[in-house]
């Protein structure tokens, strides 16, 4: 039962608003925490919040019950002004058990609310959480406020009409939490009614009880509110709508981001698609999106190993289609030699690395950038290819496509990089409207030219011939030797060597002019300092910027998104600073090869700890900067 | 030649300008004048054929085939080759190995592409040697191997092709040898199965293996080959001898067969549809026993890419391919004007 909070009673009468709000849901992994974070997330958007989410979830499948390494988290930081991060430091933080409490709450913000389901505070629970004493019960959460009530009784109480378990039962204690979030925020249940509805449309007893737990802890906000007794007062706060372009929204996580623009990149193309995939976190979720698209003119094939998974692909490749295929570190650097002959053959293929932390096995559920080097650098021999990385889970649809684009026009392989946090995290998208893209249709040979077919003959971007297996006239034979110059057949000699990888690397180098020049995404293009990042800290330095920029600091950001080659006034363009700081979470490996390409003093920033930055960590790097 | 009525074709038209690069003597000239000789027979069309090879002197095979072809990487033919397939079933996929490429480095490949049975021509070229890196043993070498990485004998068993082809659930088996006269006869009962025909073809690597088949091979040994026929008894040794079941420990038994009269002799027919014996001939030990040739095992199943086109295209079908649809799906909301 509720026991008396350390709150101060609040003033009901008027509803505070907030212009951003971050709230942590954190429970063990059977709590369903990343459910009822998803369900919060779709309220925030229909009621027309921005906002961004962060899940971050244990390595184990089914961790011990009520472990430190069991717990489940889903951050959302939704507001009525721009949203980059899924925020810094919680405000709100809902614990589950003790040790999501232990795990989550250093990260409140002073003065934060932690509510707590006191009714799994038990001494086994607290044991398991490695706590000596119950920190609800002694004074160790000081520094905030503390809600507690025992969310669990409460539930059993709300589903006991439907007869369930009392296992099943347990399980509607996040939709519990969730209509006491809701309430919270002052959100309308009917969406999530409607979707218990359709999750459980074939079991309407789970449905009603789910329903009934989501109502019983909305109704605990009101009743709480106005101060029945029993119950503990709970502060209620309303975020307002931020103003947004009219359209169509939709959420969209960077998997789903990425399997759209593949197929919307073969659409633009004209190619079918075949993706070869074996199955790795954070990557197999692409796999799982695009095995659901065959009407699109998808195959997935699932192999037997990361290399049988890219060597199929440029097999299709070969044979006329594009070949795609993901993975992260560990099965990217299976798949290195395989990427070399699609460098030698030079075949059109788009290859995913959803970045984890490593080295090795690493962190599989953690995010880092670490892979850049891998992506630029990591084959044997001279074997250059372009790199991309996207910024945000929407972003990764527009640069999946460049991706395509960049592979069938150039026929070249192209590694695009994504991470952990873009697979996972969800933000608003407004949905694309499609004609609005430009087509880049591949032709293939079909005849022989005139002057005759040469298999390795090149058009004005040095691009080869695409020519499919079965086509009459044009037989040849490709192959990982050293080709001869136009006629592809092997040539060891030391000039055609030399002829040929200057053709590989000014095949290459010359994509930098069918791309953007670099743009600062904020700020002028010169002065004090640039921050300049590359895939999912965008956010976070974008709004680090902002808001030195907001202290009157002269800084901008500038965002890279082509890696490899890079915009060709991005030399001049960082020269024009002062200073250049490059945050990254690795340990500097933009910033070496920006140091490399363009003899500019770029100076590190790193986190590599599998959690992104946080605003504050790089806002304090650009005022020490600027000091 | 007219590319685009290609109806009758000589060996000739499957050869290429490039000058052949193996070592005089090498059994690989034979199995490339077989392959040329059974192309036109079967009536394969140069531009719909597609030799895809892994690395090693047997490797070398497609640039000297007039065809579309595919030197790829070290043991991953079989996967290069299945992206092929899927992505255009009417092309005739050959793969080219060698016993390292195809049971050491790529193994795991070998097993996957038989096990999903790929409309395809496996060619392993079995010299039990690594020619291209200058003869160290392979996983096919006999023990006692010696060879610049085991000067005083290898020590570790050599793996049995067929038996890891079978082993796989390969629907095709079949042996031959580089220079025997049936390999032609072989490759086209390979060619007219459909899904993933395996033959192991010994090849004499002149170089660093010589005459390792010679127990069989040499002229005055072919009484120690046993080649297989459908529906005809097991007769080698110029009908003198044969195979028979020996039904107390359901094993395979050499006896004499007298005046011909191999059916008192108790020799057995061979069904290619029995695994179960294909089994045990590709396990009979060389020298109590002949060398099982030819197709020692035929029984087709559903192929892995007709299976796979008729999935796409039953999930496809009366689907309409609306990619703004499609992202505007989910959670959605409408932000008003
Ligand atoms: C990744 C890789 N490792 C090693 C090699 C070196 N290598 C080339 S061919 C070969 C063995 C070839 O033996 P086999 O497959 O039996 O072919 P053969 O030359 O006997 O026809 C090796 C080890 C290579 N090319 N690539
Ligand atoms: S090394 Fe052996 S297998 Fe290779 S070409 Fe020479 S003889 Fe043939
Ligand atoms: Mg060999």
């Amino acid at each position: 039962m509720a026991t008396a909070a350390r709150i101060d009673a609040t003033d009901t009468t008027a509803l505070e608003t907030s212009e951003a709000v971050v709230v942590r849901f954190a429970g063990d992994s059977g709590d369903g925490m990343q459910l009822t974070g998803g369900q919060f997330t779709l309220s925030s958007a229909l009621a027309g919040n921005d906002f961004a989410t962060f899940p971050d979830f244990p390595a184990e499948i089914r961790a011990p019950l009520g472990t430190l390494f069991g717990v489940s988290a889903f951050q959302i930081n939704f507001g009525s002004t721009e949203i980059e991060t899924a925020g810094d430091a919680p405000d709100v933080l809902i614990a589950m058990n003790p040790a999501a409490l232990k795990t989550n709450v250093k990260d409140l913000k002073p003065g934060g609310l932690i509510i707590a389901d006191s009714g799994e505070f038990t001494a086994r629970n607290l044991a398991k959480a490695e706590y000596d004493a119950n920190p609800l019960e002694d004074d160790s959460l000081g520094k905030w406020q503390l809600i507690q009530f025992n969310i669990s009784q409460l539930t059993m109480d709300a589903v006991k009409p439907f007869g369930l378990g009392n296992k099943e039962a347990l399980r509607c204690k996040n939709m519990w939490t969730l209509g006491l979030a809701l309430w919270m925020f002052d959100r309308d249940r009917q969406p999530i009614i409607d979707w218990l509805n359709e999750k459980f449309a074939k079991n309407p007893v789970l449905a009603n009880a789910n329903i009934a737990a989501l109502n019983a802890g909305h109704a605990y906000g009101e009743t709480a509110e106005i101060g029945q007794p029993g119950t503990v007062a709970i502060p209620q706060r309303h975020v307002n709508a931020a103003p947004v372009e009219p359209g169509l929204y939709r959420t969209i996580t960077g998997a789903d981001a990425v399997a759209y623009g593949l197929v919307a990149g073969c659409q633009l193309a004209g190619v079918p698609m075949f993706f070869g995939g074996y199955p790795i976190t954070p990557a197999s979720s692409i796999l799982h999106a695009l095995s659901r698209l065959k009407e699109y003119g998808v195959t997935t094939f699932q192999a037997e190993d990361e290399i049988a998974a890219i060597a199929s692909a440029i097999g299709a490749s070969y044979a006329g289609q594009l070949g795609v295929t993901s993975s992260s570190g560990p099965g990217i650097a299976l798949k290195t030699e395989a990427i070399g002959l699609a460098v030698m053959t030079e075949l059109p293929l788009v290859i995913v690395n959803s970045q984890r932390g490593g080295p090795s096995t690493g962190l599989p559920t953690k995010t880092e950038q670490s892979d850049l080097y891998q992506a630029v650098y990591g084959r044997n021999g001279d074997t250059p290819l372009p790199v991309i990385a996207a910024r945000s889970p929407s972003d990764v649809f527009d640069c999946a496509i460049e991706a395509v684009r960049i592979a069938t026009q150039f026929m070249t392989p192209v590694i695009l990089l994504t991470d952990g946090y873009i697979a996972n995290a969800a933000e608003p998208w407004k949905v694309p409207d499609m004609s609005s893209y430009q087509p880049f249709p591949v032709t293939f040979l079909d005849h022989v030219p005139e002057g005759g077919f040469k298999p390795y003959g090149r058009d004005n971007k040095l691009a080869r011939p695409w020519v499919k297996p079965g086509t009459p006239g044009l037989r040849h034979r490709i192959g990982g030797i050293e080709k001869q110059v136009d006629t592809g057949h092997i040539n060891y000699s030391p000039e055609n060597h030399q002829a040929m990888t200057d053709l590989r690397k000014n095949k290459v180098d010359g994509i930098a002019n069918h791309i953007p020049d670099q743009d600062v995404c904020l700020g002028a293009a010169g002065g004090k300092l640039a921050m300049v990042g590359w895939g999912s800290t965008y956010g976070a330095v974008h709004q680090a910027v902002r808001r030195a920029r907001a202290k009157g600091l002269d800084v901008s950001h500038i965002h890279i998104r082509h890696i490899w080659p890079m915009p060709n006034n991005l030399g001049e363009l960082l020269h024009s600073f002062d200073q250049v700081i490059v945050p990254e979470m690795n340990t500097g490996q933009l910033k070496t090869v920006l140091r490399d390409q363009y003899l500019v003093d770029a100076k590190p920033l790193n986190k590599v700890s599998g959690q992104p930055f946080r605003i504050a960590e790089i806002e304090a790097a650009i005022e020490g900067a600027l000091a | 030649m007219n590319d685009m009525t290609p109806i009758k074709t000589t060996p000739k038209d499957w050869e290429t300008d490039q000058e052949v690069r193996w070592c005089p003597g090498c059994g690989d000239y034979a199995i490339l004048k077989a392959v040329q000789r059974t192309m036109p027979d079967i009536g394969g069309t140069p531009e719909n054929t597609v030799f895809v090879s892994g690395i090693g002197c047997s490797s070398r095979f497609p640039y000297y085939m007039e065809t579309y072809g595919f030197h790829t990487i070290h043991g991953r033919a079989p996967a290069v080759a299945t992206g092929v397939k899927l992505a255009n079933p009417d092309l005739d996929v050959w793969v080219i190995s060698g016993d390292g490429d195809a049971l050491s480095i790529g193994g795991n490949h070998t097993m996957h592409l038989l096990r999903r049975n790929l409309d395809c021509q496996f060619l392993l070229f079995n010299n039990e040697i690594y020619g291209l890196t200058k003869g160290q043993y392979s996983p096919t070498s006999r023990e006692g191997t010696r060879s610049p990485s085991t000067p005083f004998g290898s020590v570790d068993r050599p793996a049995t092709p067929c038996a890891f082809a079978l082993g796989a659930g390969a629907r095709f088996v079949a042996r031959t040898y580089d220079v025997a006269k049936q390999t032609v006869d072989v490759l086209k009962a390979a060619h007219a199965h459909k899904g993933a025909s395996f033959v192991e073809i010994f090849q004499n690597c002149i170089v660093y293996n010589a005459d390792v088949f010679g127990g069989f091979t040499e002229k005055a040994n072919q009484n120690h080959q046993l080649w297989l026929e459908n529906g005809k008894p097991m007769l080698f040794a110029g009908g003198t001898k044969g195979i028979t079941m020996d039904m107390k420990s359901l094993s395979l038994q050499v006896v004499d067969v007298v005046d011909g009269n191999w059916e008192a002799a108790g020799v057995i027919v061979h069904d290619v549809t029995n695994r179960a014996v294909a089994h045990m001939l590709v396990e009979m030990p060389f020298g109590a026993f002949p060398m099982a040739l030819g197709v020692l095992y035929d029984d087709p199943r559903p192929t892995f890419d007709s299976a796979v086109i008729a999935q796409n295209e039953a999930v496809a079908a009366g689907k309409t391919p609306d990619l703004q649809k499609l992202i505007s799906t989910g959670q959605t909301w409408t932000v008003d004007a």
